[in-house]
């Protein structure tokens, strides 16, 4: 192997990658706009959830108790109805979101110690979100009922659950999806980056010029490789450093073993990336295997939905996708505290996804020419 | 009155910015071109040839001044403009992926050709084109010379008055050239069109009723072609000498004080002066004998050059190059023998052999598709051979270890070195692919920037060099490393006769110093310049010979003194009759 | 006129062609949605089942056993026995489970003996969605058991406030119910505008654009004509989601079926338009295949409410989602599956969709011009 030729190269992608203005935008711009966005975008947890109530009750306990929800920031009340035709059109309409409505003797059922029922409507059309908002009213209730039990001198139910969550206490899932951002950016970059260069170079033809050159396909593998790594942990340092300063997700874990899974993770994106460029002729070719992989690549990595959700089939799929190993891994060091010893199951798979790959862009090199 | 006149330029201007670099296309131009007659733009890149087409079409919007098409201004009504005129762009500008009728077709609706006329009108064109058996191809699949042929057919569907023609002829071989010049009279004299196209081949000025003569960016005369021939009349002489090789004949004489241009036309050195009068051989080669000075008929192409070669100081040495090579080693550097290569069923190089002596140039001619290129790319590894034997410098490429490849240099047929790069990061990058370090680098780039006169363009992109310029520096970077054999695929492809007289001034010291070079072509006078070639067509071998081998061939009682183009042409003519008796016999069979 | 109709014949056949031509056109078309439908369809669910629970029993007499038999037969669950609280936590910390329950040693004797038997949750809590789920139904196995203990002990369970949860349009709550329409839109926003990017600086890039503006064409009668043809590939693309989401998902359509292809039909336009400014603007199809990847898939994605409330974005999130066309798509679709043909909601965001569709356009309009500068 010969230094000199690895570094020429190297040196002729950065050019090629950095002076012209356009491309320079591209690569930079887009992912600090888009983690800024998503990252404030893309939460589950819920605000303000329009609701409205049908108090059909007249008692004092009926107003408590909805006056407890009305104070909770998920949700607010929009609307104060008094007839059943509302609650059709402003759920169909999706003004509300659900509908609570205590029962008419709702207050004189809790006074004489009878169970008071409290009637939820609400709209299904997200499941997850209406799944969501039941969570938060059921504590709500399970608040009141604490109290309720307390201060007329009853005893609760015999059993009571001690909840806590361990990593992520307030169970926040902006910790849980901006780390999840910063590894689908590096991998949209690291991907538009490297799948582009090969097949760049041979709609140009100037791929032919370096292939007469004394340059060897390990070399070219090299330092066409290494543009894509530079950048990717430059990029990776700047996304990392305002997830935690910017969106104050913790960094409790061993930062060495975080900078190992990057690059572990640059190494086998790098390798799909330069396979999909030198399997491909053409540029629209390559844009398209890109997004071909990318997209699988996100949905199937455990970034919104998790792994374990999804059919057993579609779970052996995810083991060849490099991001999800690499979100165990940011997930890991930043909220969990892991070290290196329990991520290395992390790690290995993708030194062996980095090594098929490399190893089959490196032979399409010289094989597929024509 | 106006309307008689086909095309106006009055005080036209047009400059392009790029970045902080303003470029004047266009300075001042005012000309008239009257209808029924062939006009011809002339001029090297950059003079403002493309720049003028496309005003003219109202594609682009000029800085200042008018221009009126067929009494339309171009600047207001652009789309009458376009409506009425017929263009064919430089580039290839039809559909690869369509078949040549459904680009007829596509045209023809475009350009609301009545259904009833259709039938006739294709019949008609593809008649004149000699595409009628491929109409059902894909365009994309026809030779050059087709495709530019049916870019005329599709600008010609519905007989424009005025038809704008954008170099038609680049890399077009001289038999589809011959025949494009020929639809194009047809239309002039039939239908009374008018066309204006650019070239950057001088003898087609000749063909031209009318010449426009550009030189960045101004108009330096406009007239028949022989007004322009008449002002150097009288100093062109044709030079031959014996007991020296005709490439140090002509680096000699270019040498010679009074001496504009030397360009070598078969075995003789053709030679352009300052000052009229039979010039002495004494005086031109002292210390020669046997010289005979003869006075010639002066062309266009001598005139052109008189008036835009402003300098001449004769690349006539290797340029500083550090060759170890034995010069009197007469062993061939390159073998090939019987080689074959298949694409599926089609075999694009069938059974073609040759050698290469050292220190020899070594052509390969042929039309478009001929399987130049192919056997080309084989034999610098980029691509593996179905068949045969090569070797180079001892060894086949495609199977050696990539340091075999440190002894040649090779030059693409398109421009392909990176277009986001400067000239100075371009060479730098060769020369590290090529093991150059730390001052040794250094001083390479500094040599080619040197040699090849490109300070001006140090920093500029390589994308945005002028063709010649981008010619320059494939060539450089080719020559980094010293290479002791140097394939060059077409390297004057687009380029004008100024920068091609360069260019053949450094290929003819570098095989002087020894270097092998082995060289594609498709403009026929430049094969004077080999020692010997192979004309190829359809991937086989025509022939092999020295070029006066090659032109003996085609002396015929009628023509005592063929060109080249003349000894290609029958090579091409008599291998087609050769198939049809193939074809009849086995048709009969 | 006439003449026009036939220019507009004319570009419209030359794309066709060109489309039939280029196998990488149908299969954007065409095996792509099939083949994201299916992935996602079957990749994104919320659904959580077989949740790995540890259950730590310090003392395992029968109220212990009851207890943790109610996790058992829980189809949510997939419990784990573990002996030690320490062996649990480090099966949490290796991943290997997602939640604990911890009963104590008195667990028995502070539940015999009439007291508050405190047991510990331990959730993983770093994909919150998941603990906030699992926590919901760790809650009802919880009441389950205790309704169950009250009754076997011959006493009601006494709770003040019980809730009556009634969920409209997707009682089970299955998520691929509102997924699979939601993905429906993102697929066909990617699908539009990569089709369409590539399209335009196609023209540019193998210099035919040049021939054609030296024709009597006019510029809109291009767009229209490059339009046409893509349009139709795409519907197709959309007819054949449709199919697979009702047949092969299940998702109930409950709106009528022209409905649902008007709207497709309107934001397909849009989609189509997106993509044709991005190839106007770029001229380079390099750059506009990376432009269109950037605008179409993660924000298609994440702002359209398909999968992430809007209404919980920070209010100047919000306002960047009125620029993602999807969102009023994804609200049609799910509304259009679901609940049927609720008008307001409809109306709405087709009129939304029109607006942009006209804005593009007159963007569109205003960048093609038939000149090279």
């Amino acid at each position: 192997m010969n230094l000199l030729h690895i570094f020429s190269l190297a040196r002729k992608e950065f050019l090629t990658l950095m002076r012209d203005k356009r491309s320079r935008i591209i690569i930079i711009v887009p992912p600090i706009v888009q983690l800024f966005i998503f990252g404030f975008a893309a939460t589950y947890d819920l605000n303000d959830v329009p609701v409205a109530v049908y108090n059909e009750d007249s008692g004092g306990a009926s107003r408590e108790l909805l006056a407890r929800i009305e104070g909770s920031p998920h949700f607010s009340v929009l609307y104060k109805i008094s007839s059943d035709d509302e609650v059709a059109s402003l759920i169909d309409d999706r003004k509300v979101l659900l509908v609570i409505r205590p029962g008419q003797n709702f207050s004189a059922n809790l006074q004489r110690g009878a169970p008071a029922s409290l009637q939820l409507i609400i709209d299904g059309r997200n499941s997850n979100t209406a799944m969501i908002a039941m969570n938060y009213l059921r504590d709500v209730v399970l608040d009141f009922n604490h109290e309720w039990q307390q201060e007329h001198g009853k005893t609760g139910p015999p059993v009571q659950l001690k909840m806590r969550a361990w990593y992520n206490e307030n169970l926040q899932s902006q910790w849980f999806i901006v780390p999840g951002i910063v590894g689908s950016l590096m991998l949209v970059v690291t991907l538009l980056v490297t799948a582009l260069s090969v097949a760049r170079e041979r709609e140009q033809g100037t791929f032919d010029q370096l292939l007469v050159t004394p340059l060897r396909p390990v070399e070219i593998l090299i330092g066409k490789a290494i543009p894509g790594i530079v950048i990717g942990l430059l990029e990776a340092t700047l996304i990392i450093a305002l997830m935690v300063w910017f969106f104050d997700i913790p960094l409790r874990g061993s930062i060495p073993a975080l900078y190992l899974g990057i690059l572990l993770f640059l190494v086998a994106t790098v390798g799909v990336g330069l396979m999909i460029s030198s399997i491909c002729t053409t540029q629209q070719q390559a844009i398209l295997g890109a997004f071909l992989f990318i997209v699988p690549a996100v949905v199937l990595s455990g970034f919104t939905t998790p792994i374990a959700n999804m059919p057993e089939m579609v779970q052996w799929l995810t083991y060849l996708d490099p991001l999800r190993y690499f979100l165990v891994i940011v997930r890991g060091v930043t909220l969990e505290g892991d070290g290196f010893i329990l991520l290395f199951h992390q790690f290995w798979p993708m030194v062996i996804i980095g090594m098929v790959t490399l190893g089959l862009a490196g032979w399409l090199f010289r094989y597929r020419m024509y | 009155m106006n309307d008689e006149r086909v095309l106006v330029f009055r005080n036209v201007r047009q400059i392009f910015t790029r970045g902080e670099q303003t470029l004047c296309a266009l300075d001042d131009v005012s000309f008239d071109i009257v209808p029924g007659q062939v006009s011809g733009l002339i001029g090297p890149d950059g003079a403002g040839k493309t720049t003028l087409m496309r005003l003219a079409c109202g594609l682009l919007r000029p800085e200042s001044g008018t221009v009126h098409v067929l009494g339309l201004d171009a600047v207001a009504e652009p789309q009458a403009v376009q409506s009425a005129v017929g263009y064919m762009p430089q580039r290839f500008g039809l559909y690869e992926d369509l078949s040549v009728q459904e680009n007829l077709d596509l045209f023809a609706e475009l350009q609301g050709l009545p259904q009833k006329k259709r039938t006739v009108r294709y019949a008609e064109l593809m008649h004149m084109t000699g595409l009628s058996p491929f109409t059902a191809r894909l365009a994309g699949q026809l030779s050059g010379g087709m495709k530019q042929k049916l870019g005329l057919a599709c600008a010609l569907l519905r007989a424009p008055r005025l038809l704008l023609l954008d170099e038609p002829t680049v890399g077009v071989d001289p038999v589809s050239r011959r025949e494009l010049w020929a639809i194009v009279y047809r239309q002039v004299q039939e239908q009374g069109m008018s066309v204006l196209l650019s070239t950057a081949y001088l003898d087609e000025a000749e063909r031209c009723n009318e010449v426009l003569l550009f030189h960045q960016g101004k108009l330096l005369g406009q007239g028949p072609p022989n007004e322009f021939s008449a002002n150097v009349q009288g100093r062109i002489f044709q030079v031959s000498a014996a007991g020296i090789s005709h490439r140090q004949l002509q680096a000699r004489l270019a040498q010679s004080p009074n001496v504009i241009d030397a360009l070598v036309e078969g075995e003789t050195v053709r030679l352009v002066l300052e000052q009229a009068g039979l010039p002495t051989a004494e005086s031109l080669l002292p210390g020669l004998d046997n010289v005979t000075i003869r006075p010639a008929v002066a062309r266009f192409e001598d005139a052109f050059v008189a008036r835009l070669k402003t300098r001449y100081d004769g690349v006539a040495s290797a340029g500083g190059l550090n060759f170890h090579i034995d010069v009197n080693d007469d062993t061939e550097v390159i073998q090939v023998h019987k080689l074959l290569r298949r694409f599926g069923d089609f075999v694009a190089v069938n059974d073609v052999s040759f050698n290469v002596h050292r220190g020899e140039i070594f052509g390969l001619l042929g039309a478009n598709g001929a399987g130049k290129t192919t056997t080309f790319r084989m034999l610098c590894g980029l691509l593996p051979a179905s068949g045969g034997k090569l070797s180079v410098a001892g060894l086949d490429l495609h199977a050696a270890r990539a340091e075999a490849r440190r002894h040649i240099g090779y030059m693409a047929q398109k421009f392909s070195l990176y277009g986001d790069l400067s000239v100075t990061q371009n060479l730098r990058f060769f020369a590290g692919a090529y093991d150059l370090r730390d001052s040794k680098q250094d001083e390479r780039v500094e040599w080619a920037i040197e040699t090849f006169e490109l300070t001006d363009y140090r920093e500029s992109n390589a994308r945005d060099l002028p063709l010649g310029f981008k010619q320059r520096l494939s060539f450089a970077a080719a020559l980094m490393h010293e290479p002791e054999i140097l394939f060059l695929d077409e390297p004057t492809s687009g380029v004008d006769p100024l920068a091609r007289r360069e260019f053949w001034a450094r290929t003819n010291a570098l095989a002087e110093a020894g270097v092998t070079v082995l060289v594609t072509t498709h403009f026929m006078e430049e094969a004077n310049y080999c020692d010997r070639l192979v004309i190829m067509a359809e991937g086989t071998v025509l022939a092999e010979g020295t070029p006066q081998e090659m032109k003996a061939r085609a002396r015929t009682t009628d023509n005592s003194d063929p060109t080249m183009e003349d000894a290609f042409i029958r090579l091409i003519e008599q291998h087609e009759q050769n198939k049809k008796k193939i074809d009849n016999r086995k048709a009969m069979v | 006129m006439n003449a026009r109709l036939h220019r507009l014949w004319g570009m419209i056949r030359k794309e066709s062609l060109q489309i039939l031509r280029d196998p990488s056109s149908i299969s954007i078309a065409f095996v792509m949605p099939v083949m994201l439908l299916l992935l996602f369809g079957y990749g994104v669910s919320l659904d959580a089942k077989n949740i790995p629970l540890g259950i730590v029993i310090e003392q395992p007499d029968t109220a212990a056993q009851s207890l943790a038999g109610a996790f058992d037969r829980s189809e949510f669950f997939r419990p784990q026995r573990f002996a030690a609280i320490q062996d649990a936590k480090r099966a949490l910390t290796e991943r290997r489970i997602d939640g604990i329950l911890w009963l104590r040693n008195d667990f028995s004797n502070r539940l015999l003996s009439g007291g508050e038997a405190p047991v510990g949750v331990f959730v993983n809590g770093v994909d919150s969605n998941q603990a906030n789920i699992t926590r919901g139904y760790i809650q009802g196995a919880w009441l389950a058991w205790l309704q169950h203990f009250a009754t076997s002990r011959g006493q009601a369970l006494d709770l003040p406030v019980v809730l009556e949860q009634r969920v409209w349009f997707n009682p089970a709550l299955s998520s691929h119910l509102f997924l699979v329409p939601g993905l429906i839109a993102i697929i066909m926003t990617m699908i539009g505008s990569l089709l369409t990017a590539m399209v335009v600086a196609r023209e540019w890039e193998r210099g035919t654009m040049e021939t054609l503006m030296v024709t009597p064409l006019h510029m809109g009668e291009m767009l229209v004509g490059k339009l046409i043809p893509y349009f139709m590939l795409g519907m197709g693309g959309m007819l054949l989601s449709v199919a697979m989401a009702l047949f092969l998902f299940d998702v109930p359509l409950l709106g009528p079926f022209w409905l649902l292809i008007l709207c497709s039909a309107l934001f397909m336009l849009v989609s189509l338009a997106i993509g044709l400014l991005i190839s106007i603007v770029t001229r380079n199809q390099f750059l506009a295949g990376q432009v269109a990847l950037v605008v179409s898939f993660l924000p298609s994605f994440l702002l359209s409410g398909f999968l992430f409330d809007i209404h919980s974005m920070p209010s100047w999130v919000q306002l960047i989602t009125y620029l993602v066309p999807a969102r009023y798509f994804v609200a049609i679709l799910q509304t259009l599956f679901l609940a049927g043909p609720v008008w307001p909601v409809v109306l709405t965001n087709v009129a939304a969709m029109l607006l942009m569709l006209l804005i593009l356009t007159a963007l569109v309009v205003k960048k093609s011009y038939k000149r090279l500068d």
